[in-house]
């Protein structure tokens, strides 16, 4: 989440669920919490309950509308126009919190002579390469201003810190993606400070820019851009700022909403500027919260299953050349002088002993080489690129489904036939699964080749292991039952296949063999563990998941532990060191596993601490609230009594609180950094961003590919041009997939005059793999609909009820037709637009099946972390069905309940429902 | 006017209960508990999960949870239809090239015949360095996807033996931002 | 500190309970059929014979118990719907897009005990239309998605109860309305005498059903499973009493919040029916919601039908001693 990092340092939801009920005013954009997340959205309302405000900016009034107190219907796309309205509004009216941004943000410092802003080109920032379409921030003078004579002039290079800021984020694209060396990186490190202006009257401060930047985001131009009425803007902008400062704090809540944009990371920047400026970060009922989808879609990142990611946030080495390729290359250009990422070597060398074990030396730079280089992008967008064009030989699928739930997943069915084999981990036989058979878009089965292996996997409860939940929340779950049949956990087949590769490689001594003959692979039960009941599990080659967590834990590998007459469990990320005496398998989870036998994830103690802290552990270091030091002032008292969490206590000389604080915690807040002071030790009290080099929140970021402020773009598909900039339409930094079955709409388009979104029910899971064979779910939502205006509907002539056909350049389908006053067309630029609502959830396999939304959407991305764009898209809308035949579900409905008696329980206490009961 | 009263309530000790609503009680009783995270959305709802002679018999909310305290949503309520369902695939199936139907496989024969394909494609295509000379050590041919619906330590073991064993680069799951 | 869940686990399954001693004796007459052994058909009908007047002492009453479901936060997730689903293991519907709303189950039937309404009130104006100052107010008023969660309002003078011939239905220890599909014939009285109607049959089993308000889990000392679901805590499980407190304080709470409409439905009794053990917080008209107005108990008629009845057979008798007498010559 580089929206996040690159403005508070790391890319996470900054505080907890249970603390929005302790907010004041919580805006929810881009989130349906109430429908995505239903159980977290009971402590939004227990806010409201409490007297919180609610409000719900958003395309479609959704099941949370209802139940906010204030609506505000804008355009899909539109967000950042809203956003920086609301950045304008805060500081046009004087509504900033003075000293919480004076002290905590980056709001004095001083930025590069050379920089050009948005206003001054047009739409564009300094130093875009028109022909890589992207952005060189070193060419565009994006860094700050150095104070005079320190080490920039010295080492002759002006913009050093720019190149810091640049990758201090450590997000997945810390490299280009090109493969070539970072553009970002500068050779050279400077501890420098930037320069400042406290009184931020200095016209290159970042206050200052700031101002200019928002200046034409008046409410005027908002309702212009968004389709609202001025005054309901004007509202929600009075709200966010009574409900923020010293006694109240404004929550701000997203999800997929904004994170599915071709600027989605900006909109979430947007939101950062707007919170710091309102003084809500750190603070208890304050915060961004990033509202997740998946079980453990934060521990996928933070472990990290990611091309350009190793665990804890380390980039995936770039290829370099042959200078450069070695490991204190990647260290220089990866680490940090000051903050908390200047502990980078330990990091990435104990993550390298944690994989290769004995055979990481210092002499063969702890087995570097053999951590595969990135030559370019990667990611899932641009592999079913190049897999739909003939370029992919094998694939596993491990409970993903991109052929029902890939952006434009008629291209991902088009990769997987091109592929030799595929390997299908899941329950179901999905989409992904049936491609070759059941897909009635693609060829005959016997035109296809691809190889399908479909291993079952074992159910949630039938397997052990830990999951992160969206606010970083480690919980472990134990195994109820033996998996069924022959499924197995997905653990399981890669332990095991990863024994058969090492056989079938054994005693190679081919160079390219030696990282997969070294990696340390031994995760068996010492004993065959046994089930809940007491018996002994049947299933034999079962790894020990928790001996993978203590390696992800860490190890000190030059202390035994009397107790296992092993390596000792390290407490925490400050005991890991770089020369290979520790073994550490993700920094940042750390301190999990602190001691054999206390799996912190496993922990379930209820205390009074409202916090409930030994309730599971949440990276990093168990920290609730993310930057919580800003809870407290300057001076380290807290802001008020009503919003106290942590503070500085001065008799004991410590920071203390419900929460741990996230900050060192013996560090006084009159601590000042010597001069050229490095890690740590360079941030000072009064700096609670830690993992920022400068210790502060960043208004004005670097850090980001499309830009250091966001500016608004349309979406790549539009009706509209964009009234801001009329010069630059779209985000000049979109990356595009051109080819056959990936057609784009060019805006603004008016062959496709509708505007659509994507969106999730509270019924339905993805795109249907976990719902879609559930038929207490199936009875609730069963079938694909879309939702539409009673204004569309007579336009075209669409009957409630009845069918209508969905169409975009890559695909048509069919939907039937909630014709709803919930969705409205909005008048933008003074011109009339329609939206549409179409839920994800439904393909061609399933005991339901219909229309997939995702056969419509398009192959872009953004150019930060390569998203796509769902959730604003053009379409054309038509009365009436597809030709052809029908889809028919894939699977009879299951016979349920089953008659079978509940073992080892009396008739009378047999459930109820199991019908053919009674005497 | 001619009615009868609303009448009062009933007399429970008149009430005829037969045998099995006496006896009545819930199946929880001497099942197998065990504590669980709910496996759909971010969320992190804790789970109770029952079985009795090693079936699942009951999944509700886990009330200590300080996140969800006791409370489900219809997909976490439908936690235990996810798992006991006719629909889930119980054995290995293998779809041979140009087939138009499933086979039924061993776990063991899946196991070898997969990785003898991934050792197949990886030593054909396995690039030490690029045309630039830069050291890759990459496999580029394979990938891997999905991560955010299984556990922690398996998204580990996948980045590290098709990663850092293997070398293979695209290995990705649905985060994305 | 474990939940009560959890110290269920190491609760024994429980044993019958104490029985009258011409239960004992009859139930030793059907033994195998009571305890599913095998047996022919002659035990097989004696069984079904005897097995209904196999009575045992009653339990003691209970605190009586109900739901109290605040609308006005529910979010329509349906939790609830599947929660007692999955907790009874009752069958789906079958699939059938309604149209209507968000809702697809549509009523409340032998397999669905539970279920969430939706009520779209939205202005009919389009924002292409300028609002005039004096529409922007109403219209405000009108845009809203109501959400309820219905099921067996376990009336305390229940229609059904009153109308099943067969001490099916009985009022259990907590004053909850539960019927006993081990006697339950399937006659369908109570289907017709719900004004509600709550209650149909199952072609299953061939009997009819409906919430139990989860008189199983009640006995162990937990929650029904909807209630404890329920993400916002919409619906509201416990003793009836506390339940009316809480709920009348909520009322006050939204009339001072700006909620003038919110009132409740059925937490007292009426002039034609009784108060509910499962009631509702409302912000309009229960027909709106599609409940009766003014609910009526089938059983006020009875009086009137019977005096018709006896003077309707009085005054044939009558007619036929008149006709008898005058023809005889």
């Amino acid at each position: 989440m580089p929206g996040l990092g690159a403005s508070f340092g790391r890319g996470a939801a900054t505080n907890y669920q249970q603390d929005m009920a302790n907010s004041d005013c919580i805006l929810f954009m881009g989130s349906n919490m109430a429908e995505a997340q239903p159980v977290g959205f009971r402590w939004p309302m227990e806010a409201k309950l409490k007297g919180a405000t609610l409000i719900h900016v958003d395309p479609r009034f959704t099941r949370m509308s209802a139940v906010c107190d204030l609506y505000v219907g804008i355009r899909s796309g539109s967000d950042i126009a809203f956003l920086g309205g609301l950045v304008n509004y805060v500081l046009t009216n004087d509504r900033w919190f003075h000293e919480y941004v004076l002290s905590y943000t980056n709001a004095s410092t001083i930025i590069d002579e050379g920089f050009r802003d948005t206003e001054d080109l047009a739409g564009m920032f300094s130093g875009f390469d028109q022909q890589h379409e992207s952005y060189d921030p070193k060419q565009g003078h994006w860094g700050f201003e150095k104070s005079g004579g320190g080490g920039a002039e010295q080492d002759g290079s002006k913009n050093t810190a720019q190149a810091e800021s640049a990758k201090d984020e450590h997000n997945p694209q810390g490299h280009a993606l090109d493969g070539s060396d970072d553009p970002h990186t500068s050779p050279s490190k400077s501890t420098t400070k930037p320069q400042r202006d406290p009184t931020l009257q200095h016209p290159r401060c970042v206050m200052q820019i700031l101002r200019r930047h928002f200046a034409r985001y008046t409410p005027e131009v908002v309702s212009q851009v968004c389709g609202c009425k001025p005054e309901e803007f004007m509202r929600v902008a009075e709200l966010l700022c009574t409900n923020s400062g010293r006694e109240r704090t404004t929550c701000i809540a997203y999800a997929l909403g904004w994170t599915q944009h071709t600027t989605g990371v900006q909109i979430i920047r947007t939101a950062g500027i707007l919170q710091l400026l309102l003084g809500n970060m750190g603070r208890p009922g304050g915060g961004i919260m990033a509202l997740r989808g998946h079980s453990t879609i934060q521990g996928a990142t933070d472990i990290a299953t990611l091309y350009d990611s190793l665990p804890g946030y380390l980039p995936q080495p770039p290829a370099r050349d042959p200078a450069h390729e070695g490991l204190s290359s990647y260290i220089e250009s990866g680490g940090m002088p000051t903050g908390y990422w200047a502990n980078f070597s330990k990091f990435i060398v104990s993550l390298l002993k944690a994989w290769y074990g004995e055979a990481a030396r210092p002499d063969n730079d702890f087995g570097f080489s053999w951590v595969p280089r990135v030559d370019g992008d990667y990611s899932q967008l641009a592999y079913f690129d190049r897999m739909s064009k003939g370029g992919v030989k094998g694939y596993f699928l491990a409970g993903q489904n991109p052929g029902g739930g890939g952006p434009n997943a008629g291209l991902h069915r088009a990769g997987l036939r091109n592929l030799e084999w595929l390997v299908v981990l899941d329950w179901f036989e999905t989409e992904s699964a049936t491609f070759w058979k059941n897909d009635r878009n693609g060829p005959l089965p016997s035109e296809i080749g691809t190889e399908v292996f479909f291993i079952p996997a074992a159910a949630a409860q039938e397997k052990e292991g830990s999951l992160t939940q969206t606010q970083r929340l480690i919980q472990w779950h134990k195994k109820a039952i033996d998996p069924s049949g022959d499924s197995r956990s997905d653990a399981w087949f890669i332990y095991n296949l990863g024994k058969h590769l090492k056989q079938l490689y054994a005693g190679s001594t081919d160079p390219r063999d030696q990282g997969l003959l070294n990696l340390t692979w031994d995760y068996d039960f010492d004993e065959q563990p046994r089930l809940p009941d007491g018996t002994l599990s049947r299933i034999e080659g079962e790894p020990d998941l928790e001996k993978v967590l203590m390696e992800i834990n860490g190890h000190r590998l030059d202390e035994i532990d009397p107790r296992t007459g092993g390596p000792r469990l390290v407490s925490g990320y400050s005991e890991l060191k770089d020369d290979g005496t520790t073994a550490c398998g993700c920094w940042i989870y750390s301190g999990v596993f602190p001691e054999p036998g206390r799996n912190r994830a496993d922990e379930r103690k209820i205390t009074d601490n409202p916090i409930q802290p030994e309730w599971g552990y949440a990276w990093p270091n168990n920290v609730r609230v993310l930057y919580n030091r800003a809870s407290a002032d300057p001076e380290g008292r807290p802001w008020s009594e009503r919003k106290k969490l942590v503070w500085w206590d001065s008799e004991k000389r410590s920071w203390v609180g419900q929460d741990t604080p996230d900050f060192e915690r013996n560090k006084p807040p009159d601590y000042q950094p010597p001069p050229g002071a490095t890690g740590m030790a360079a941030i000072a009290g009064t700096n609670p961003f830690i993992t920022k080099p400068d210790g502060l929140g960043w208004l004005y970021s670097p850090a980001i590919k499309d830009g250091p402020l966001p500016t608004h773009y349309e979406p790549v598909e539009s009706p509209f041009g964009n009234l801001l900039y009329p010069k630059r339409n779209s985000n000049p930094t979109v990356r595009f997939f051109p080819g056959p079955l990936n057609p784009i709409a060019h805006m603004p388009t008016a062959e496709y005059p509708v505007v659509a979104t994507t969106f999730r029910l509270t019924e339905h899971y993805l795109s249907g793999p976990m719902s879609r064979f559930n038929s207490w779910l199936n009875e609730l939502q069963p079938e694909m609909f879309a939702e539409l205006s009673y204004e569309l509907a007579a336009e075209r002539g669409i009957v409630h009820g009845g069918w209508m056909t969905i169409e975009t350049p890559r695909g048509r389908i069919e939907a039937r037709a909630m014709v709803t006053r919930r969705l409205r067309p909005f008048v933008v630029e003074g011109r009339m637009v329609h939206q549409i609502g179409l839920p994800f959830h439904w393909a061609f396999a399933g005991e339901v099946v219909g229309g997939n939304a995702n056969d419509l959407t398009a192959l872009v991305a953004d150019p930060n972390v390569s998203m796509h764009e769902s959730k604003a898209f053009t379409c054309q809308v038509q009365a009436g069905r597809l030709e052809g035949q029908a889809l028919h579900p894939t699977v009879p409905t299951a016979h349920w309940p089953t008659l079978d008696p509940i073992p080892d329980t009396p008739a009378s206490a047999q459930p109820e429902g199991r019908l053919g009961h009674g005497k | 006017m001619f009615r009868f009263s609303l009448g009062k309530h009933p007399k429970t000790s008149r009430e005829p209960f037969s045998v099995e609503t006496l006896a009545k009680s819930s199946r929880l009783r001497g099942a197998n508990v065990t504590q669980g995270i709910c496996p759909y959305c971010a969320v992190g709802c804790g789970q109770l999960i029952f079985s009795k002679g090693g079936e699942l018999i009951d999944i509700e909310g886990d009330p200590d949870s300080p996140i969800s305290t006791g409370h489900l949503c219809p997909k976490g309520a439908n936690a235990y239809q996810l798992s006991v369902n006719s629909h889930r695939v119980l054995e290995v199936l293998y779809r041979a090239p140009y087939s138009d139907q499933w086979e039924t496989k061993t776990m063991e024969w899946a196991l070898e015949q997969i990785a003898q394909r991934v050792k197949a494609t990886r030593d054909a295509d396995f690039t030490t360095r690029d045309e630039q000379g830069r050291l890759l050590n990459s496999v580029r041919s394979i990938g891997s996807l999905g991560g955010a619906t299984i556990d922690n330590e398996e998204n580990y073991l996948i980045k590290k033996l098709l990663g850092g064993g293997l070398g293979v680069v695209s290995i990705e799951n649905q985060a994305r931002i | 500190m474990a939940s009560r869940e959890q110290e269920l686990s190491a609760l024994p399954q429980a044993s019958d309970p104490p029985r009258g001693r011409l239960s004992v004796l009859l139930g030793r007459l059907i033994r195998p059929y009571l305890h599913d052994e095998p047996h022919g058909p002659l035990p097989e009908l004696l069984g079904r014979l005897i097995y209904p007047f196999l009575h045992g002492e009653p339990p003691k009453p209970q605190q009586p118990t109900g739901f109290y479901t605040d609308t006005t936060v529910c979010i329509g997730c349906k939790a609830c719907e599947v929660a007692c689903k999955q907790w009874n293991q009752l069958p789906s519907d079958g699939f059938n897009w309604s149209g209507n709303s968000y809702d697809n189950t549509n009523e409340l039937s032998a397999t669905t005990w539970r279920h969430v309404k939706f009520i779209e009130q939205f202005s009919h104006e389009s924002p292409s239309v300028p609002a005039s100052p004096d529409t922007e107010e109403s219209e405000s008023l009108l845009n809203r998605w109501l959400m309820m969660s219905d099921n067996c309002k376990h009336c305390v003078a229940a229609p059904c109860h009153q109308a099943c011939p067969t001490g099916a239905i009985i009022q259990n220890e907590f004053q909850n309305i539960y019927i006993q599909a081990d006697i339950c014939n399937g006659c369908s009285c109570c289907i017709a005498a719900c004004p509600f109607g709550v209650i149909t049959r199952s072609e299953l089993g061939g009997h009819s059903h409906k919430c139990t308000l989860c008189y199983d889990r009640q006995r162990d000392g937990l929650e029904p499973a909807c209630a404890k679901a329920c993400p916002t805590q919409s619906i509201h499980f416990g003793p009836i009493d506390e339940l009316r407190e809480q709920a009348r304080k909520r009322v006050e709470q939204l009339h001072e919040r700006g909620v003038p409409q919110a009132y409740l439905y059925g937490d007292v009794p009426g002039e034609t029916y009784s108060e509910m053990h499962s009631f509702y917080l409302l912000v309009d008209r229960p027909s709106v919601y599609g409940l009766p107005d003014a609910p009526f108990n089938p059983w006020l008629h009875m009086m009137g039908d019977y005096v018709r009845s006896v003077a309707g057979g009085l005054a044939a008798i009558a007619v036929l001693l008149v006709v008898v007498f005058l023809l005889k010559p």
